[in-house]
């Protein structure tokens, strides 16, 4: 043990490093200031929305907290329909949604509320395809749909599996006389709005009789909750078909059919046709677009935006240029976290829209990322 | 009874300051009960006055749910909450009760403590683990082995007929009643225990087999508390959201099929809320929770002039 004289002696001597530390401390800080001055001091921002894109923007809030440990981002997935009450009640500093909002919605806000095309994700039809010999063995056959075919299956018109409308498009394919086991999300989602634009833009007659939305009246089939509800049922359903996100369908292993798109080729969802489809159509100035049954060689036709809402004018300087700089990153540095999560990076198009767009944002008159 | 020994009668004759602090606080306690109730109501009502002024008491006979169209019906709601409790029911009272007289008149007692553990053990699980126990285990179990089975022997009936999906009202109305069934169970074990023995001994004397006893002796006097219990399960089965909704099917239809997928009350709520924004869409939402509301209070006044009314028979009959 050390006496009592020591002790005090050890107590100095580590007062006086800790001062020496923190005046180092102290001087760094206040060179740094010179560059970049959001860096100083603590900033904490919240958003709330769309769980569809959950898994790219968590990721994103973390590597970006790394860099920048000052600015602290708490995102809710609550919903899409949530996020977008919430920033127009202006209870978060930013919202998420997959699909726009509507004008009445708009309507209610405090002020103009931009979209803001963060990343695209794709949604894929996955099925659980016995052979057609023997029922306890997953068929080989990589199916292949198109548009109408998938609209009908979903509207209830086609109901077996050897339909002679799937028989076409497999040719050379043996397919069980099985009943089509449908299944659907029940929950409102952003999965739903995104399937429900593809299958009303490819079948006037599904947009009219069932028609698009997050949650839609479907004429046949089983609901279940969520990607995961849904990816559970069709693990164990043989004979099943539902949608699901591109991520679900990878990391469950569940085969996924090749959809016609436009121009008559047959794609697979992936990263790089979700990207192809984003280029298929021009972002107009409002900044969101609907990426339904696009056209170009390579695009997935069942592919969307998804987005964040964000305040032209901020509400406070400090959180305004935050939230700012780290959009700013999330559309350049942060599209590189996209492929390994199954989202499609943005269009360089798409990313000079959107610098546009960001270097426009203020606070009372003064631009935040004024050194942009 | 005497009236002196009447507890109002003794408080008011004594002026302690430490009970009229205790009687004070216990009330606000109880008030605050009161009070949550008034406001879920008041709340809830605020909340569907949309939905009300636009379909009046159409909403209730509705059966048409379309988001996209604005069209707002609540009746396969109703009809799926209450099918899928009654389904349920059916299946743990029976097994409950059995359970309950098991283990309070029949087992050894070194089995009694174990298995009285394990059954509420059960109602320590939590309701999503049932519902993914459901979607890998039961409903492939139900749609390959028990709905073949029930449609060929009992086919004939409309219930049991349509596509063997796995997923419908049956499986989520079993998974309801395995849910059910450690509440009913428990509740009936303490009651039938609270029977005094002299009851089984009087007539097992005289000369009554042991199921006898147990018919005219104990279950007649327990008959109000064992009511007590299924409503208690009842209750539980109403309100049951996740593992329902991840089971049922969730499809706004009536079909007489148990085979069929349903949709609950409390399913749709949890299913549609986060994602609606429209105001119309949301007050409708609203008024499903005030019709659940509604519907659960009126079950159990129901449930509460049964258990009075068995009260009685059960005091005259003992």
């Amino acid at each position: 043990m050390i006496d009592r004289r020591n002790s005090w002696k050890w107590t100095l001597g580590c007062l006086v490093a800790a001062l020496a530390l923190l005046g180092c401390a102290k001087q760094e800080q206040k060179s740094s200031e010179k560059n970049e001055p959001v860096q100083n001091s603590e900033v904490s921002l919240s958003g709330a929305g769309a769980t569809f894109p959950f898994p790219l923007y968590s990721k994103w809030i973390s590597e970006y907290n790394k860099l920048h440990p000052n600015v602290r981002i708490n995102y809710q997935s609550i919903g899409s329909g949530g996020g977008i009450r919430q920033i127009t009640s202006g209870t978060v500093d930013f919202g998420a949604t997959d699909a726009p909002m509507s004008e009445a919605d708009a309507k209610k806000a405090t002020g103009t509320i931009h979209h803001l095309p963060m990343t695209v994700g794709a949604v894929v039809v996955a099925y659980n395809l016995p052979a057609a010999g023997d029922a306890k063995e997953p068929s080989k056959v990589e199916l292949k749909l198109d548009g109408p075919l998938l609209a009908d299956i979903f509207a209830g018109k086609v109901t077996k599996w050897n339909d002679p409308r799937i028989v076409a498009l497999n040719e050379g394919n043996q397919l069980p006389d099985l009943a089509i086991t449908v299944i659907t999300r029940t929950d409102g989602s952003g999965t739903t709005a995104v399937f429900t634009d593809y299958l009303a833009t490819v079948s006037p007659e599904f947009k009219e009789k069932i028609g698009v939305g997050k949650a839609v009246k479907w004429p046949v089939g089983l609901g279940a909750k969520g990607n995961e509800g849904v990816t559970g049922q069709l693990k164990t359903t043989p004979g099943s078909l539902g949608y699901i996100e591109l991520a679900y369908a990878t990391q469950n292993k569940l085969p996924t059919a090749l959809l016609r798109n436009k121009s008559g080729q047959f794609v697979k969802a992936s990263a790089a046709s979700g990207t192809a489809a984003a280029e298929g159509r021009a972002m107009p100035p409002s900044l969101y677009v609907s990426l339904a049954d696009v056209e170009g060689a390579q695009a997935y036709p069942i592919s969307s935006y998804t987005y964040l809402l964000v305040f032209q004018d901020a509400k406070e300087e400090e959180k305004g240029q935050a939230l700012a700089e780290f959009l700013w990153w999330a559309i350049h540095e942060g599209q590189k976290f996209s492929a390994e999560l199954d989202y499609a990076p943005l269009p360089a198009s798409v990313v000079e829209q959107l610098e546009q767009r960001l270097r426009g944002l203020s606070f009372q008159g003064k631009k935040l990322l004024a050194n942009r | 009874m005497n009236t002196a020994l009447q507890p109002e009668q003794s408080r008011q004759a004594r002026t302690n300051w430490g009970d009229r602090l205790f009687r004070g606080t216990t009330a606000t306690f109880a008030g605050i009960v009161l009070l949550i109730v008034v406001l879920m109501a008041w709340q809830m009502f605020g909340a569907s006055e949309l939905s009300l002024r636009e379909f009046g008491l159409g909403f209730v006979v509705s059966r048409d749910w379309n988001p996209v169209q604005g069209e707002f019906g609540a009746l396969p709601f109703i009809y799926g909450t209450l099918v899928s409790s009654l389904v349920a029911l059916a299946i743990a009272v029976p097994v409950s009760l059995g359970i309950a007289i098991f283990l309070s008149e029949l087992a050894p007692a070194w089995v009694r403590g174990p298995f009285a553990f394990l059954v509420e053990l059960l109602a320590a699980v939590p309701s999503v683990i049932y519902g993914l126990w459901g979607i890998f285990v039961l409903a492939p179990f139900m749609r390959e082995v028990v709905e073949p089975a029930l449609r060929t022997t009992l086919g004939f009936l409309p219930l049991f007929q349509g596509p063997n999906q796995g997923f419908g009202m049956l499986t989520g109305g079993l998974v309801l009643a395995i849910m059910i069934v450690p509440t009913i169970s428990s509740v009936s074990r303490e009651v039938l225990r609270a029977v005094p023995s002299s009851y089984r001994e009087g007539a097992l004397a005289l000369g009554a087999t042991q199921w006898e006893a147990i018919r005219t002796g104990v279950l007649p006097v327990a008959r109000s508390g064992l009511l007590g219990a299924v409503i208690l399960g009842l209750g539980r089965a109403l309100g049951e959201t996740m593992a329902v909704t991840m089971l049922i099917g969730n499809r706004a239809d009536i079909s007489f099929s148990l085979f069929a997928p349903a949709h609950t009350m409390a399913s749709v709520i949890a299913n549609e809320f986060t994602e609606a924004t429209e105001d119309l869409y949301l007050s409708a939402l609203a008024e499903i929770g005030l019709l659940l509301f509604v519907v659960t209070l009126l079950l159990n006044v129901v449930a509460r002039l049964l258990v009075l009314q068995a009260g009685n028979v059960g005091r005259r009959a003992a």
